[in-house]
């Protein structure tokens, strides 16, 4: 991986990984690619049917059909995840599944189910957050970060 | 006795019994049929992975204690290792036994280390019967060392699927059909690679080193066994691992150098690479090997169990994997056979 760690490897080590790596498969990276855009592409598409539909029925605009539209998707994830079908949707579509809104709750929803043994407090509660705990920290950080830079730009370029 | 790393057993501990009880997704394997009980319900009936793990393991030792003949009462050792924190599969089991306990950790390695350890009480006259006994749950190994097994991640080609199941057996100082002659204590290897998802690669060397001292230390000729099996290298170990004993100059017979990784699932099951647990020896050396061996369609078996040394913590603070293998001789005193 890292240069850092592979200096730390001795010769017969680094020779053992060579020796390793010409016998090991390859990720498809090409096939997961494609995969990936296929079945996040399908999710937009489904995304935006829904919407569609509640823009036409329900008398919603374009800007507020979103929050039922991602409800109703994150609803969808849920449930797949709870029936046991998601986790084998995503070996094949990869990113395609973990990128959208549906991979945040599939994250939330398995590890509720997960750590449900261990109880409502110490087990759903505490661990739900434990894979997109960090998306929501990293995703404040990042937000904030940019939101600064925003503000910076905004104060010089209204200076002139 | 010892010769280098090797323990020759010259009063020839037996194998009074032995049992292999398998999930769902072993039962669509290839050796569903010398599975003892296979259970269609991954959670079997119980509230969580952790509970059906123990139920598995408890299910083994009373099969292997019940078809050697024998009440729990008479077995004097329990030795028994597994992958959950603490061994809490393998404790829970010898509490619900409750006979006198010896608790084991060498990760997947676990059933060769336990029947090396049981073989070497019994041919030392520490004991006259001993119960050993290993477990994984698919489940319950991917909530402890990877993701929640409903969480869509995607696993490389060089991952490997966790048996579910247990393996487990009683060794006495009686004669019997199956005796243990030989075990080689291995070394733990580590070869700096730090990717879970490719254990296979890791292993390799760990079970290379041990294969070729067990040659070395008895001075056996490569086809002294009808077959050599390692634990759980799956697709990609296996192949390092062939090439690796080639280049040491130690060839092995193709058709007798096998992985049980690669032999209890069908080739279209989505496991990737193959399978891997302390259940996946045990419950192939427990019961398709033996039961192949009684058949006497093999004489002379080496298992060489591998096992990962590493913990969740221990990867995410980016340590490489410790690995050791270790090798256990079988031999079948059987009338028929070759």
């Amino acid at each position: 991986m890292s240069d850092k760690k592979k200096k730390k490897l001795t010769p017969v080590q680094q020779e053992y990984q060579d020796f390793a790596k010409q016998r090991e498969p390859e990720r498809p990276v090409l096939k997961n690619c494609l995969m990936a855009f296929l079945f996040g592409g399908s999710i937009c598409l489904v995304g935006q049917l829904i919407s569609t539909f509640y823009m036409h029925f329900f008398g919603f605009n374009e800007k507020s059909a979103g929050d039922p539209t991602v409800a109703t998707l994150i609803f969808i994830s849920v449930l797949l995840t709870g029936l046991g079908v998601y986790d084998h949707i995503a070996q094949v579509a990869g990113a395609g599944t973990i990128i959208p809104v549906t991979g945040f709750a599939n994250a939330m929803a398995s590890a509720a189910i997960e750590h449900r043994s261990e109880g409502y407090v110490l087990g759903v509660g505490g661990n739900m957050f434990k894979l997109a705990g960090s998306v929501i920290v990293f995703g404040t950080v990042a937000a904030f970060v940019i939101g600064t830079i925003k503000v910076i730009i905004m104060q010089v370029l209204g200076g002139f | 006795m010892i010769q280098g790393r090797t323990w020759i057993f010259s009063n020839k501990p037996s194998i009074a019994a032995s049992a292999a009880v398998g999930g769902p997704f072993e039962a669509q394997g290839p050796l569903a049929d010398d599975f003892d009980l296979l259970h269609g319900d991954l959670w079997l009936g119980q509230d969580s992975y952790e509970k059906a793990e123990k139920k598995l393991l408890e299910q083994a030792c009373e099969r292997a204690i019940d078809k050697a003949g024998m009440k729990k009462e008479d077995i004097q050792f329990f030795l028994s290792g597994d992958l959950m924190n603490q061994i809490i599969t393998s404790s829970f089991t010898a509490r619900t036994l409750s006979v006198p306990y010896l608790g084991l950790f060498g990760a997947c390695s676990s059933s060769m280390e336990g029947l090396a350890l049981g073989a070497l009480l019994v041919d030392s006259g520490n004991a006259d019967r001993v119960l050993v006994g290993t477990s994984s749950h698919n489940g319950a190994a991917e909530k402890q060392f990877r993701y929640p097994t409903e969480y869509g991640s995607q696993k490389p080609p060089t991952a490997q699927w966790t048996v579910t199941g247990a393996g487990a057996a009683v060794i006495t100082s009686q004669e019997g059909d199956l005796r243990v002659t030989a075990a080689t204590v291995g070394r733990v290897v580590d070869m700096g690679l730090s990717d879970p998802f490719n254990m296979g690669a890791a292993m390799a060397p760990a079970a290379v080193d041990t294969i070729e001292a067990h040659f070395r230390d008895l001075r056996l000729s490569v086809s002294e066994y009808d077959l050599i099996l390692t634990g759980d290298l799956g697709r990609v170990g296996h192949r390092i691992a062939v090439d690796l004993l080639d280049k040491h100059g130690l060839k092995l017979p193709q058709d007798r150098f096998g992985d049980c990784g690669l032999m209890i699932y069908r080739e279209d099951q989505p496991v990737q690479a193959g399978a891997s647990g302390c259940a996946c020896s045990a419950c192939v050396t427990y019961g398709h090997v033996f039961n192949r061996m009684k058949r006497g369609e093999l004489r002379k078996v080496l298992i060489v169990a591998t096992g990962a040394l590493l913990s969740p913590i221990s990867y995410q603070q980016n340590e490489s994997i410790p690995c050791v293998a270790h090798a256990v001789a079988i031999e079948s005193v059987g009338g028929v056979g070759s």
